[in-house]
């Protein structure tokens, strides 16, 4: 997993609440085996009409996505922070995140970030009124920063650290391989097996 | 102080605990399917890795497979199947292939086969893997990340969520189903209502619903923002699971039941929220909108955007009623419908099916319609058609189909078109859910039924 520090970019604007996973990435694409590639699906049925945020060329390169309240709802589909990541977003900044969402995207690198709703607004102003502006999503300061915005995040120390590492989650884990064997020694002799 | 049943089952499954990290929790039983789980498998070669527990999961496909005779015909459809398939056997995980008697949803088929259990940890790559919580089971969706992190160390870490309580007192009056409850508890609650929290449903209401009915409300958990929803066990679950081909058998039955029954609330126990609904304030349900929460009581109008106080929740309802092409103070009854799906991992088991025939029995699908019902296994087929329920559905001139998740999500060859309209017994009305540019009401089974009858949004009772 790719460290993440600091990432400083321009930040689109997506002025909607409820976007749910079939929006970022809808079910047809989720045919695919592979984990990368996915660019071409995000937002696919939005990114239609012309009018669509991120066919505006002057988000282009992008790497901070400013986005409205339960944002990743629904469908636990992984693809849908793989299709943002593979668009070029490292960040996403929203006042409240669909929890499955929440969770892929610290596993694969891609930093959900909680703001309350109108400090997400001024965010979106300033994306809006000029788009090269740029945000700066400091994972070392918890910190957010945009012209006259300075706006502190909470993320648990774990999460942090594993980011800002770029650990694997399984390596972790593994180190404690007795402990899961020991717990295994111990469960109930009835608990069902599929073999 | 007591702990709620969710905290039980927690702390049961804590392998291992440290400051300031999460826990290290154990899995139960980890199900498989052909989407979410090929990059996992992926990642597990790649790093040289094996399944540590195949014996603890299982497979199945579900998501593609078409709901006709025949092969898959997408090419890309077919090689993710083979995928599986092939992961499967290199992994040595037990699979249920199409054509199989145990094959169908992974959600239907978990409690069938008498996997799930009380106070058991349950995963899938799968958000509607909270439907096994209606066993007392603590289950939850997971990202592909973690399938593969479940694969090698059979554990997750996870931070403890909240708990949340939602009473449901009184009774429910006659025609209304476990599906109108939960659509009501998401109107009220909301899509984010539940977020960081396990719920925990509860009440008379809730004792009085069949395993089938308690599996459906806690499917949609996922639609209020809860990763997992949970009922209590109690004689309705035991009876449910005792005989089933994984249930314990013997003195490892009594053994399991004593425990079951103390997989329970305790009375001192206190949860993070604790939301009351009235059941006899509660009529069949449908949606408006193009988000769960959007939904309304049948027999009323489609609401004004106005009318709503929060800004973004008036800018998602405008936004909404432009896709659903549907103008405000519209009686909902009067909202006519092109496809009427009755199936899905909500509501594709027998018991919904049983209610969809009565409704159909001796009646006729309007000329206007298509309605597909969709078993949502092989073995709930099999007891349709035992009970010769499809006959009633193609005497009525219904479609009868193979198992799988069809159009609750349109993998397979099963979509609306765009501008198409449907009465769904499934989970998700977003946009394009049902096949791009397609427009959908979530519905409970009664009501998906009569629907198909009028060609309108339609309740037994209006019949």
């Amino acid at each position: 997993m790719e460290k993440f520090t600091v990432v400083t970019g321009r930040a689109v604007p997506l002025r909607r609440s409820n976007v749910d996973t079939d929006q970022i990435i809808p079910a047809e694409y989720l045919k695919r085996i592979t984990r990368t590639g996915f660019a071409d699906g995000l937002f696919a049925a939005w990114r239609k009409d012309p009018s669509f945020v991120l066919n505006d060329h002057r988000y282009d390169g992008a790497t901070v996505l400013l986005a409205g309240p339960d944002f990743g709802t629904g469908s636990s589909r992984e693809h849908a922070v793989w299709a943002l990541q593979d668009h070029g977003f490292r960040a996403v900044i929203a006042p409240r995140f669909g929890d499955i969402f929440r969770g892929n995207s610290t596993k694969a690198g891609l930093l959900p970030v909680v703001l309350p709703e109108e400090v997400v607004t001024s965010l979106q102003d300033l994306a809006e009124a000029d788009p090269a502006t740029e945000v700066t999503v400091d994972l070392q300061a918890r910190q957010v920063r945009a012209g006259v915005v300075v706006a502190e995040f909470v993320i648990d120390d774990y999460t942090r650290w594993r980011l800002l590492e770029g650990l694997d989650d399984i390596g972790l884990t593994l180190r404690h391989a007795d402990d899961i064997t020991s717990f295994e020694s111990a469960r109930a002799t009835w608990l069902p097996t599929t073999a | 102080m007591g702990r709620t049943l969710a905290e039980k089952v927690w702390d049961a499954h804590v392998v291992r605990t440290a400051d300031n990290e999460p826990d290290l929790l154990y899995v139960d039983l980890h199900l498989i399917h052909e989407v979410t789980s090929p990059q996992a498998f992926d990642g597990l070669r790649a790093a040289g890795r094996v399944v540590r527990r195949p014996d603890l999961t299982i497979a199945t496909e579900d998501h593609n497979v078409p709901t006709t005779d025949g092969p898959i015909d997408d090419p890309v459809s077919r090689q993710q199947i083979e995928a599986l398939r092939k992961n499967c056997a290199e992994f040595g995980v037990r699979l249920h292939p199409m054509g199989d008697a145990n094959q169908g949803i992974v959600h239907v088929i978990g409690p069938q086969l008498g996997l799930t259990q009380p106070g058991m940890t349950v995963v899938c790559g799968d958000s509607h893997t909270s439907t096994h919580g209606a066993f007392g089971a603590l289950a939850f969706g997971i990202g592909t990340s973690e399938v593969e992190h479940v694969l090698a160390t059979q554990t997750l870490p996870l931070q403890r969520p909240k708990t949340m309580a939602v009473e449901v007192v009184g009774e429910l009056p006659a025609g209304v189903t476990a599906k109108d409850l939960i659509l009501g508890v998401i109107t009220r609650i909301g899509t984010g209502g539940g977020q960081g929290h396990v719920i925990e449903y509860r009440g008379d209401a809730i004792r009085a619903l069949s395993m089938e009915g308690r599996m459906t409300i806690c499917n949609m958990s996922i639609e209020a923002g809860a990763r997992a929803g949970m009922v209590a066990p109690d004689e309705t679950t035991f009876a449910f699971l005792e005989g089933r081909a994984h249930a314990p058998t013997g003195d490892d039955w009594d053994a399991a039941v004593a425990h079951w029954r103390s997989l329970v609330t305790d009375d001192d126990a206190v949860f993070d929220r604790v939301v009351t609904i009235d059941a006899s304030e509660l009529s069949p349900w449908v949606t408006w909108g193009t988000n769960p929460g959007q939904g309304a009581a049948l027999s009323s109008e489609v609401p004004d955007p106005q009318s709503f106080t929060d800004p973004s929740e008036r800018v998602a309802a405008e936004r909404a009623l432009a896709y659903m092409a549907l103008a405000p103070g519209t009686r909902l009854r009067d909202v006519a419908v092109d496809t009427v799906f009755v199936g899905s991992c909500t509501n594709g088991r027998i018991e919904d099916l049983r209610v969809v025939a009565d409704v159909l029995r001796g009646r006729r699908v309007a000329d206007s319609v298509q309605m597909l019902v969709v078993p949502g296994s092989v073995a709930v087929a099999e007891q349709a058609e035992r009970e010769g329920l499809h006959e009633v559905f193609t005497a009525a001139g219904a479609q009868w189909r193979r198992a799988g998740c069809s159009m609750c999500l349109a993998m397979n060859a099963d979509k609306l078109r765009p501008g198409e309209r449907s009465a769904s017994t499934s989970n998700r009305n977003f946009e394009g859910r049902q096949g791009p540019g397609g427009r959908t009401h979530l519905v409970s089974p009664a009501v998906a039924a009569a629907t198909a009858v009028t060609g309108r949004l339609t309740a037994p009772a209006d019949l």
